[in-house]
């Protein structure tokens, strides 16, 4: 396999400096940033990201698949009905069960799919709650490499669509499956937008580079989503919520040395809206709200208490 | 290519010359966290893909700068609490990346050890010359930066040429002579350390350094839940700590900021930690320690065990 030899860029490092390889943020550990205070004394604030989402089921997959999307010859009817059951079934159960722990979500919801569920949306304006921008659809991703007219026209659709279902000015962003081009966070600020979720190198939300400044980086973990560890690492249900709940002690504990954390769950309703899995988010959610420390917020809220203590 | 690198003979685990670690402790115990540096774009490799996204990849990026980023501190606070030395398997550009952790694992006086530049570099399809180059930065960087003299090399994300280790010795050699460049992490045949067969003849060790207690094998390649994974350490531990009473065992977590300081898992590793180093005859020590106390005692007398034990073999396998 050796037989193709690299040539000498290999043994060059133009980026090796002090600080990160690009220059979209700086570098900056976490225990370096002045400690962030949450209302009334709370020490962790409880983040529950609802994804909203549409699997086409004549995917392109172009130019990489969408997680969790057709994975069968055309038409993979299971994975597209069993997404849909989400939007049908699952977000009903999974609203129950927020409402009963009292905890305030962010929905993150594909353009597309605003377009095609106005029942749900109209609940979720009457709710209103707040709704983050998630791409048109799971099967538009946003790539390097995209020619940047497109990505602009694919970013304004999704604004539109959401704007014109829900009536809300969005400000939050979360790209199908958190993969972006070189353009995006550039594109995402001038359309108005003041925060996205793709980058997960952090636990606290962090200013990013633009060309017009006025973005924030919000993380939203990967690792401790449904979908991370249920479908990628085929854990158990009972690990999930343990997982869950060891991530929030983990937190509550740094958060009262350090200044106010975030436990960022980003949750499906195609996943953990299964009448099997529903009652391990609710305990979950039931042992994170019973901690005196802990408070609910959706991620627009939690990024203002972070800029003031900038 | 060879049917079998050559770097070792068959030894067998039962019977063995007695190894005893200072103090009579019959298990000595390592922590290697890797502290490494991905680049957002590095040149392709074509042997291997860097990212599964073109650039940029974020989400690969992004969950490992979190362990620069945030994950380092956490890991290091557990260690500091157990009285662990990190022996660091380093990305050497993280020198000029990131110089403040380097500078917080010098105060505690960590090991430091060639991991190559980035682990985005990959060694293969590199030349004999390319190689060499690399090695000789890497070792070269963690002087100028540590003031340590490279003794052990991880090869970046396990990236290897039939030459790694015979270019790493005879590198560390002609920098440092014998004070470098004598003990590889990237063989995985032996719970104790063993001899090692390189062109030059050094006095050349592989450490015990378990893929299997890996974080990152665990959690990725494995999909181990957390919980499981700190069981899994325990038991490791166990079976290595009741065998080092007949002769001296090496125990080994090999670690990743980005994996075991995740707030999920950082109390599976926590209890890990706690459990090993609450028993007495463990000594928590360094790689670079291990390999000179097994160079220093028995090293000649494990070349003269394996010669008469491969050589039994050897005539068996002609009769």
């Amino acid at each position: 396999m050796n037989d193709v030899k690299l040539d000498h860029c290999h043994l060059e490092y133009p980026l090796r400096r002090h600080g990160m390889d690009h220059d979209w943020y700086d570098w900056q550990m976490l225990t370096q940033r002045s400690a962030v205070s949450w209302p009334k004394g709370k020490k962790l604030a409880l983040w529950v990201n609802v994804s909203l989402q549409f699997f086409p089921l004549n995917q392109q997959g172009k130019p990489f698949p969408p997680p969790g999307g057709m994975t069968m010859p055309y038409p993979d009817l299971r994975h597209f009905s069993l997404r849909d059951y989400g939007n049908r079934v699952g977000i009903y159960r999974l609203l129950k069960a927020l409402d009963k722990y009292g905890v305030r979500p962010t929905f993150a919801i594909n353009g597309e799919l605003a377009q095609r569920t106005p029942y749900l949306m109209d609940l979720l304006k009457e709710r209103g709650d707040e709704i983050i921008a998630h791409g048109w659809n799971m099967d538009r991703p946003h790539y390097g490499g995209q020619p940047v007219d497109d990505e602009r026209e694919q970013i304004r659709a999704t604004l539109d669509s959401l704007q014109e279902k829900t009536g809300q000015v969005v400000k939050g962003w979360l790209s199908p499956g958190k993969v972006h081009s070189e353009n995006t966070p550039n594109l995402l600020a001038a359309e108005g937008i003041a925060y996205f979720c793709d980058w997960v190198n952090d636990d606290m939300p962090y200013p990013f580079r633009t060309d017009t400044g006025n973005l924030w980086a919000v993380p939203l973990s990967t690792e401790l989503e449904d979908q991370f560890i249920l479908r990628n690492n085929l854990h158990s249900e009972a690990s999930y919520q343990e997982q869950i709940e060891d991530a929030c002690t983990f937190l509550l504990q740094e958060a009262e040395r350090s200044g106010g954390r975030i436990l960022a769950l980003n949750i499906h309703p195609w996943m953990l809206g299964q009448p099997h899995r529903i009652a391990y988010l609710e305990r979950a959610l039931a042992f994170i709200t019973a901690q005196p420390g802990v408070f609910s917020a959706p991620a627009g809220e939690l990024l203002g208490y972070c800029k003031q203590a900038q | 290519m060879k049917a079998d690198p050559g770097f070792y003979d068959y030894w067998p685990y039962q019977n063995r010359p007695k190894i005893q670690w200072p103090g009579g402790a019959r298990l000595a115990f390592w922590v290697a966290p890797n502290i490494e540096f991905y680049e957002l774009n590095p040149p392709a490799n074509p042997h291997r893909k860097a990212w599964p996204q073109p650039s940029p990849a974020v989400p690969g990026y992004s969950i490992r700068d979190y362990g620069n980023r945030v994950g380092h501190m956490r890991q290091m606070a557990v260690l500091d609490k157990y009285g662990v030395r990190g022996s660091i398997s380093l990305s050497t550009a993280l020198c000029d990346h990131h110089p403040e952790i380097i500078e917080l694992c010098k105060e505690r006086d960590w090991e430091f050890f060639s991991h190559g530049i980035y682990n985005t570099r990959y060694t293969y399809g590199m030349s004999e010359a390319q190689e060499r180059e690399m090695i000789r930065d890497s070792i070269l960087s963690i002087h100028r930066h540590t003031g340590q003299k490279c003794a052990g090399y991880l090869a970046p994300a396990l990236s290897h040429s039939e030459l790694t280790l015979d270019l790493f010795a005879e590198v560390g050699s002609e920098l440092f002579g014998d004070d470098a460049g004598f003990y590889t992490c990237d063989l995985f045949h032996d719970d104790q350390p063993t001899p090692i067969n390189l062109r030059n003849n050094k006095r050349f060790v592989s450490i015990p350094y378990s893929l299997e207690m890996n974080d990152t094998i665990a959690y990725v390649v494995n999909k181990v839940e957390p919980r499981r994974y700190g069981q899994m350490l325990r038991d490791n531990f166990d079976r290595l700590y009741a065998e080092g009473a007949e002769s001296g065992t090496v125990m080994c977590i090999p670690t990743h900021n980005y994996q075991v300081s995740c707030p999920h898992r950082l109390r599976a590793f926590e209890e890990a930690l706690e459990y090993i180093t609450g028993h007495s005859d463990v000594w928590v020590t360094t790689g670079r320690e291990i390999a000179e106390h097994y160079r220093a005692h028995y090293y000649d007398m494990a070349r003269q065990d394996i010669a008469e034990k491969s050589g039994w073999a050897a005539a068996e396998v002609t009769a």
